[in-house]
Order: structure tokens, then sequence, then C-alpha cells
């Protein structure tokens, strides 16, 4: 995939253009609105959930696949817990592995893609030849395998998601980073005694990452349906974690007599993944104007 | 300081694109390096900064600087000496400065990475922005926002506050327009009065170097071919080649060939 930008002036004030980028950018703004409402939800799951205790392995033997009412407003699961609550303390562990896998990915692809496109040569090849390994499978079934044969659980399922994350983000900063190093300013750095350690840290990181930032901010829908479809097929997160991949597969059992319980977590997921793709598509707007352009 | 290069052979794996048996700069002195495209200015320029071999090129042969060989120096004492004693400036002044930073963080850093607190870098940023006649307020403002005379006088200005000895000059003249171009050879030739520093000038423009230039050495294809005063060896070229390019300066009032 090749991504250009002007670099530079559009990097320039970044942090200032995203802050005003409301007015003019109702994409972003829509995206932003609906993930901060989530993200509160999230954080303050235990004041505003009406049964915090049912995040857990509580039982209610009595109120078992309650349909919604104005109690359990999104009624209750095989064990009688308030799947309200459970979607909201849901929201916990997808933000939490959205972050976690695009933290891990970035902080390993983006200082190989810097080093191979800074240095070249052998080391270039090595480190792409290594990314293609990588690339050669479809992502979902490598990560798959990698938590089948881990102990399932969130953290294992974290780790199975970024192995097959990285290799994009490598591949994108060093085509970046291949062309910032042929500036001017790069060579009129060298002149002046600068380290290849600082080159790459100050002059060639910030003119090259526009692209990658867009690249994160669009694959956080991508991450969570991931972590989503993982959970689902029993090898991500665990009951009694709360995980809407994992609330829909055990719903999906009793979808036909008890609707609820699979559709509630998955609205959740599909609100989420859309906010996400919403504030990619709106980051892409503001950052990478070319590229919206040669559509 | 002086600069003297003997025997230098720069090349790209099998090839030999330049031989230099002698070529030096004397202290407070301006040398015009002149050629066409291709020559090897470039790439001897690239040599006398320690350049040459990041940039896939091989070097041997002899870089002295005030006496002290440069050849056998490693990455890390080049890095020491690069900005410190020789710095260069560019042909695409603007270009060649991070349009990531504010020009008074490039100053800044460079000088903080020769050793100046951050008080003394800002204060000898602002004194090298007055010596070279542009306003200190422009340390704050961002590369592009330059015109390319000023990010040229701002290169010159790096050099002086880093108070480099010998200044490497890649045809730093080239992109700017002809009134801009008289501004940054005048700001040249003080600094070489004021500042006692000197100047290699590479360039293909032999009418510039005609007028800034105390000596002169004309390159074809990797080899200095001619070397002299430069007002004696334009008036009278010996070699062929110098003066085929002394008859290619257009002139007024001449007739078209």
């Amino acid at each position: 995939m090749t991504v250009t930008v002007p670099s530079g002036s559009l990097a320039r004030g970044r942090a200032l253009r995203v802050l005003r980028a409301g007015r003019s950018n109702p994409t972003l703004a829509a995206g932003s609105v609906v993930l901060a409402i989530v993200v509160i939800i999230a954080v303050f799951a235990p004041l505003l959930a009406p049964f915090p205790a049912d995040a857990g392995n509580a039982t209610h033997p009595t109120q078992v696949l309650l349909a919604p009412s104005s109690a359990h407003w999104f009624g209750t699961d095989e064990v009688g817990r308030d799947v309200l609550t459970r979607v909201m303390y849901g929201g916990r562990t997808s933000l939490e592995i959205v972050v976690a896998v695009l933290a891990i990915a970035a902080a390993i692809g983006i200082p190989l893609g810097l080093i191979a496109g800074y240095f070249g040569g052998v080391v270039d090849q090595v480190i792409m030849r290594v990314t293609d390994i990588f690339l050669a499978f479809p992502a979902l079934l490598l990560s798959l395998a990698i938590a089948s044969v881990l102990q399932p659980s969130v953290g294992h399922m974290i780790l199975a998601i970024a192995v097959t994350w990285w290799p994009w983000y490598t591949r994108l900063v060093r085509g970046e980073a291949a062309s910032v190093v042929r500036r001017p300013y790069v060579e009129s750095a060298r002149t002046l005694g600068v380290s290849h350690r600082r080159i790459i840290i100050r002059h060639v990181l910030p003119n090259a990452a526009t692209p990658v930032l867009v690249q994160i901010s669009m694959d956080a829908g991508g991450v969570l349906l991931t972590a989503a479809a993982i959970s689902f097929l029993g090898l991500g997160a665990q009951d009694p974690t709360c995980e809407w991949g994992l609330m829909v597969s055990q719903g999906a059992t009793y979808f036909t007599t008890n609707w609820w319980y699979a559709t509630f977590p998955g609205i959740a997921i599909l609100i989420t993944a859309m906010a996400f793709n919403l504030i990619g598509d709106g980051v892409r707007e503001r950052l990478d104007p070319k590229r919206v352009l040669s559509r | 300081m002086s600069l003297i290069v003997r025997e230098l052979r720069i090349g790209f794996g099998e090839r030999t694109v330049v031989e230099i048996d002698e070529l030096q700069v004397g202290d407070g002195e301006i040398v015009g390096l002149v050629g066409e495209s291709g020559s090897g200015k470039s790439v001897t320029s690239l040599a006398l900064i320690g350049l040459a071999r990041s940039a896939g090129a091989w070097v041997e042969g002899s870089i002295q600087l005030d006496g002290r060989e440069l050849t056998s120096l490693d990455e890390a004492q080049w890095r020491q000496l690069r900005g410190d004693r020789i710095a260069m400036i560019f042909q695409s002044p603007v270009s060649s400065l991070n349009p990531v930073f504010r020009v008074g963080d490039l100053f800044v850093r460079a000088l903080r990475l020769h050793g100046a607190t951050k008080a003394e870098a800002r204060d000898r940023a602002a004194r090298a922005m007055r010596e070279v006649v542009l306003s200190p307020e422009l340390l704050r403002r961002y590369p592009h926002q330059l015109s390319g005379g000023q990010a040229q006088r701002v290169a010159i200005a790096m050099a002086v506050a880093l108070r480099a000895r010998v200044l490497l000059a890649d045809e730093p003249t080239s992109a700017l327009d002809v009134t801009v171009q008289a501004e940054i050879l005048e700001l040249i030739q003080r600094m070489r009065r004021e500042e006692g520093i000197s100047v290699l000038f590479v360039s293909h423009d032999l009418a510039v170097v005609a007028g800034l230039c105390d000596r002169v050495a004309i390159m074809q294809s990797g080899q200095i071919v001619e070397t002299g005063p430069t007002a004696a060896t334009l008036r009278a070229p010996t070699h062929p080649y110098t003066q085929g390019l002394v008859a290619a300066i257009p002139r007024l009032g001449g007739t078209h060939a």
C-alpha cells in the first residue's frame, strides 16, 4: 500500500488541526462523540452499571434469561447476570485490547520501519523479508493459530493480534523514511554532526509519521472486530471476563429464543467499530488530503 | 584554518569518479571549485566533510585540516568535527531545514550538540542572525515561512554560530534569483573578512566564481585540469576545457554563436 503525503507543512501544528477539526470535519466529530460516550461508559462502568457484581461470576438462578425490562434493560444471561452491566464492562476489555494491540504493533513496527528505511541495504532487506514472512499468512488465521496454542486469555489474544499487526506499520514507515532520508535537511543535519539515532528520531520520524498515524487511527476498528472474532471462537477472553465477542458467542446458543443476549453486545461492537472507522476516515481527511483527492 | 587535499581518489564500486592530485584552501581563502554537472564537485565536497562514504562511495588519499589527517577518522570523530570545524551549505536552502521545527529550535539543537547550554545557544543564535543581517524574530518561524535568500542566510548563520572555520558551499546560490544571489555572495565575502573563515565554493557558474573567489580550480570528469588565481586563470586559460568554459560565459553585446 502506498500513501503519499506532503509532509512537513502538514506535520506542523498537527495536534492543533485535529482539535480544530470538529467544525469542518463532521465525520471526525461524529466518530469522536460516539467514541467519547463509549469511553466514558467503559471508564465509569463501576459507577454507571446497574449491577456491578454481575460483571464477575455472580449467579442468580431465579433470574435466568429474563427478557429486557425496566429492571434489566438488556435482559439477563444464562446464569441470571444483567446483560447491560456486562456490555458496559465489556467496553473496558475491548478498549484495553485495541489500545494495547495498537501500542505494541506501533512500538515494534515503527522503529523497525525507520531503521529499514534509514539505513537501507542489507538491514532493510532483512527487516523487510521478515515482515514479508508475517504478511504471507492471512492476518486473522495467523492470530487464531497463535491464540490457539496459547492459554485462551485477553493478554494472549492481544499478543496474537499484535504479532500480525506490526508488519503493516513497518512497511508503511519504511517507505516514508526511505524518501525522507533523501531530503536535503537530513544531509544538512549530518553535516552538522548529528548522530544517526538523533537524525532518525528528530528528523525522519516526525516527517514520516503522518501516514502511520492515519493508518493507526483507521486500524482501531479492525482490531476491535478481530478481537471480537477471536473471542467469539472461544480463543480469546474467557467467562467471567466481559467481552463483547465472547458474549455474542455465548448468546448465539440462545438466539432463537432469547434474542437480547447476543444482540446487545453485537450492537455495542457495531457502534464502537463504526465510531473508530469514522474517526479513522476523519483523521485521514485532515492529515492526508492527497489520498482523499486521488480516490 | 587550511584544508589540504592530496592524492584524493573517490569512487563507486569499480569506478573512480574523482582523482584530485592537489587542492588547497588556505586560511581565510575563498577557492572556487568549478565544473559541469557530473564532474565530481559535489562528491568531492561530501568527502571533505566525511559523508561520501555514507553516500556509498569509497575514499582514498589524504585530506588534512590544519595538519590533522581526516581520512582516517572514525564516524564519531567526524561527527565532532562536522559543524564544529567544518560546515556545509547547500543548493536548496529551504529544504535543507527540517520543516517540522522552528528555525530557532534547529539552531538550539545544533549548538547544544556541540556543547552549548540552552541559554547560550539562544544567545549565539540571535547574534548570528544579526550578523547575517536577519532579524532574530525569524528564529520563531518555520522554514517554509522563509524566502530562499533568508533560508540560505540562516544556513550561513548556523555555520557562524557554530564557529565553523571552514565552509563548504555546494552551489549555494544556484537556486536563488540574481539579486539575492549577490547578497549571499557579499555575505560570504564579509564572513571571510570578519571571521576569517575559509570557503570552498562549489559552482558551475564561472561568472559568480570570478567575482568571489581568490583562486579557482577547474574540474573536468573528476580531475582538476587547471588551477590558479581567479583573474589570471579566467583571463588566460591554458587548458582547452577552461577555454571552452570561459568562452561559454554569455556577454552583453556579444554575438550569438
